[in-house]
Order: C-alpha cells, then structure tokens, then sequence
C-alpha cells in the first residue's frame, strides 16, 4: 500500500476507534440525562456544565475502586470475562462505513476500517462471540445468580441470532452483495432500504435490542430476580467494562442500523452539496468536505438511534422470560421467514414490472 | 523467510497447542474455551487460503453457536474440581489403545494419498469468494446442496419432536 493511503487508513482507524470510545462514554452521560427528562427531573448537573465531566468523574471512580476478587472465584476467567465483553465490543466497528471517499493528491481511501467482501457476515460472526464475555464471567464468579444471568443471556443471545439473521437475509438478497460498503453505496439518492424492508427493520431493531441485553430484554442482570444478574461479583473497573460494552454495543449496532436500512452517509440533496462544494473549492477540498458532511450526518442517524435505545429503555417495562423466549421463536421467526418469502417474489415478479411500466 | 509462511507456522503451532490442550486440561470449561481458540486459528488457516467466506461461517457456526451450547450444557453440571474421580486404569488403557489405532490408521492413509498437484498459472485465487462459492454451489454442486439441507430439516424436525413437552407433562 502506498504511503499516502498507508497514513490516511491510519488516521481513520484511530479517530474511528477513539470517536467509538468517546460516543459510548458520552452514551452515559446522555442515558441519564435522558431519564432525567423522561422522569421530569434534572439528571447529572453538579460535575461541569449540564453534568458534563460526569463520565470523566465516573471513570475515576471506577478505576480508584479497590479490585476485587472472589475468594472461590476462578481467578483468570473472572478477569478475561469483562476483557472478551469489551474486546468483542470493540471488533464490530472495523467494517463499518463511516463515510464515502476521502481524496488526497490523487489517492483515494475510503473512510473504513476495512473494506471486505464478507463485511456483514463479519458483523455477524463479531456479535455472535459476544455472548462469550458474560457467559465466561458469570461463570467464574461461582454465584449461582450469575451463573443464571449467563446461562440467560446465552440462549437469549442465541434465539434473537436466528431472527436476527433471517432478517438480514431480506436485505442481502436486495443489494446482492455482503459488503457494507456496497450496500451503502446502492442506498445512494434517497434509495434507503427503510422504504423496501419496512418489517425486516422492525424485526432487525427487536433483534438488536436482545442482542446488546437492553431493556425490554435484559433479562440477564434482571436486578429483580436475579440480584445483579451476570455481573452480581463485579467491582470496580472490570463491571465498568461490562457497562462500557454495553454502551459500545449500543453504538455499534446503531451504526448498523443506520448503514444497512437509513442509507448511512447518503443524505437528501448531496448530490447538489457535492457539486456546489466542489465548483467552489476545488475537486479536492470540496471532495473532502462533501464527505466529512456525509460522515456527520452518519453519525447523526447513529445517534438518534442510540437516543431510540433510551427513550425505549425509559418507556417500556421487563418481559418475562417465556414471553421473552415465545417472541423469540414464534413470532420473529416466522415473520421473519415471512418476510424473505415476499422479498423473494418482489424481486422476482414485481421488480421486472415495474421497471418495464417506468420505462 | 516470507510473512505469509512464518504466519503459517506460527498459527499450526497454536492450533495445535491449543488442540492439545482442549484434551490436557483438567476443567471442562477450560477445554472448551481451548477448542474455542482451536475453530479461531482453524479460521486463521482459511484466512490464509484466501476462503474468508468459510473462516467466517466456521466462527459463526462452531464458535458461536454450538460451543456456546457445549459451554452451556457443562456450566450447568457443576463438576467440582476436588470431588473429581480419578478415571480407571482400564478406560484410560482402552483410551489409549484406541486413539493409538485411529492415529495409525489416519497416518497409513495419509501415507498412501497421492496429493494431486495442480497447475499455479491455471489456479483461481478467487474460488474461496463468496460470489464463486455461491455460484458453485448453485450451478456445479446443486443436488448435494438441497439433499444436505433436507438432511439439516430433518434433523431440525426431529429436534423439535425431541424437545416437545408431551400431553400431562408437568410444567416447571
């Protein structure tokens, strides 16, 4: 690789890696902020303005907390438990577009980790080891409450998966192709697959709802039963990891919701931004900050997803965990199979239709 | 030496170990959190083939799915390491007779394979891709593909009688 394109890819997997870090830090901030609001009272205001150096005195809590660890406790797992949560956490964001093309004396490098054939089935395989990280802690810990929290949090893992994949399955056999950089790409001039997978997105947003153990899913440290769920033993640093990952989950996966079914970086009338931008500044400038604007408004739409992530975890209440399990599998399922079915024919029959009509 | 191939010895080397310690260590969960990181340098391997499709579903299926389901099946029988019976001599014996024959054997076999070598300027580096795998499977290898899936139907069907709870069942 040239050196150029060498120093470029560098840069972008590092702001990309620390814009992660700070969003899930911030995640916080705005999780109690928004409660506050919901709940008609102030949130955190005593740490800086608006309760904004929060995190930072969080953090430090957290680090300055005695680590402990349970005398009967496998010492090695109950450490890798909370470092496999934030590892597999953190792999996600590799594949994700975070913008078009950024153009620098002639090269041109997209604004992604990596570019890859099998970018969706990356994401997949990458939240399907998440599961790893809670199972493995819980399990460590010798607690008989965490250990249940785990062996919940696996099969419901595991159940959403399958819902979570068949819904996929809709999408790919729209855009024929896995790479996500490809599917955002076909989703260009207001072309978003929201208005073509109305129900697979319904399906895929429940899905990922379970998957990162949010309310009304999070019935692994479901504190009513189960006392603290998965990460009942955990202090200090290492429960702030398991929170942390949460939080990273939540951003990820809203940036996957925005790529695969709001277009990602493609916004209404960027062409004419693009074009005006360019005329005005140059091919490169204007190039450059045609694609820093298509980037915000990326994460934009990843934000207000996260905001979608509070707003229902502040509204609606716990399911219970057969109503959790009957979702799962006799609902989304079908529905999803559903789904697949229609896709198929639309693409088939109604696709060649209405192309000849429109020609 | 070139980077490709020290990767390679490398990741043989871990695969390995970690193989062997799926069968060494002492704790269940251990052994299987070693096969885990057997599948991830398995995938390696296919990585290294350039199939990235088939690195991806090996995680997918084996690491995430069903060892997840092994992890969860040994998490719930409680062996305590103390209370653990030492296995008698005769089963570790017949053990050892055993793996000793399906080595032998594999060895024999492997002696007598004649490795087909193939042309470098007609291989297709391609062929691990997801669109020529699709198209193969598809086009060339048709039958088994749907015979293998009536099979997984079937198997699915028959789990899903298993797991059935029968009329008068309690419920708990």
């Amino acid at each position: 690789m040239e050196l150029t394109e060498f120093v470029i890819k560098t840069i972008t997997i590092v702001v990309v890696f620390a814009l992660t870090l700070v969003i899930a830090m911030y995640s916080t901030w705005g999780e109690r902020k928004v409660a506050g609001f919901i709940q008609d009272r102030m949130g955190p205001n005593r740490a800086g303005p608006g309760g904004l150096l929060q995190p930072l005195a969080d953090a430090g809590k957290m680090f300055f907390k005695e680590d402990f660890i349970p005398a009967l406790a496998n010492k090695w797992l109950f450490i890798a438990g909370p470092s496999l949560a934030m590892l597999t956490a953190l792999l996600a964001s590799a594949v994700i577009p975070f913008g078009s093309t950024f153009r620098w004396e002639g090269h041109e490098v997209v604004l992604q980790g990596v570019e890859s054939n099998i970018g969706i089935l990356y994401v997949f395989g990458v939240v399907a080891l998440g599961v790893y990280g809670i199972m493995v802690g819980g399990w460590a810990s010798n607690n008989k409450f965490s250990l249940l929290g785990a062996i919940r949090a696996a099969s419901q893992n595991i159940s959403y998966e399958v819902a979570m994949g068949l819904s996929l399955i809709a999408i790919l056999m729209m855009s024929s192709s896995l790479s996500l950089g490809e599917i955002v790409a076909q989703q260009h001039g207001g072309n978003w697959n929201i208005f073509y997978q109305p129900l697979g997105f319904i399906i895929f947003i429940t899905c990922s709802f379970a998957e990162c153990n949010r309310v009304p899913f999070d019935l692994p440290e479901c504190e009513t039963e189960l006392v603290g769920g998965y990460h009942t033993e955990y202090g200090s640093m290492k429960l702030g990891f398991y929170l942390f990952a949460e939080y990273i989950n939540m951003f990820v996966s809203s940036a996957i919701i925005s790529v695969l079914y709001f277009g990602g970086y493609n916004y209404p009338g960027m062409d004419w931004v693009y074009n005006q931008l360019t005329a005005a500044l140059g091919s490169q400038t204007g190039h450059n900050i045609a694609t820093l604007i298509g980037t915000a408004v990326f994460f934009g739409k990843a934000l207000f997803f996260i905001f979608f992530y509070m707003w229902v975890r502040w509204t609606i209440p716990r399911f219970r965990y057969d109503q959790l399990m009957n979702l799962g599998w006799k609902k989304l399922i079908p529905l999803a199979i559903f789904n697949i079915i229609i896709t198929g024919a639309a693409v088939l029959f109604l696709k060649p239709l209405i192309t000849a009509w429109l020609n | 030496m070139n980077p490709t191939l020290s990767f390679f010895y490398f990741l043989s080397a871990l695969t390995v170990l970690s193989a062997l310690m799926v069968i060494l260590s002492k704790n269940p969960i251990h052994s299987v959190l070693y096969l885990i990181l057997t599948f991830f340098t398995l995938s390696g391997h296919y990585i290294l083939l350039n199939a990235q499709f088939l690195a991806v579903v090996n995680i997918i299926v084996y690491a995430g799915a069903i060892m997840v389901l092994f992890l969860f099946v040994i998490m719930f029988l409680n062996i305590k390491q103390d209370q653990e019976e030492t296995k008698a001599n005769i089963a570790k014996i017949a053990g050892a007779i055993v793996g000793g024959t399906l080595f032998v054997i594999l060895f024999g076999a492997y002696r007598k394979t004649l490795i087909p070598s193939y042309n470098p300027n007609q291989f297709d580096s391609q062929i691990g891709m997801i669109e020529n795998l699709g198209k193969m499977l598809f086009r060339d290898y048709l039958l088994p593909f749907e015979l293998a899936s009536v099979l997984l139907l079937v198997a699915m069907v028959g789990a899903v009688m298993l797991g059935k709870r029968e009329i008068g069942e309690r419920h708990f």
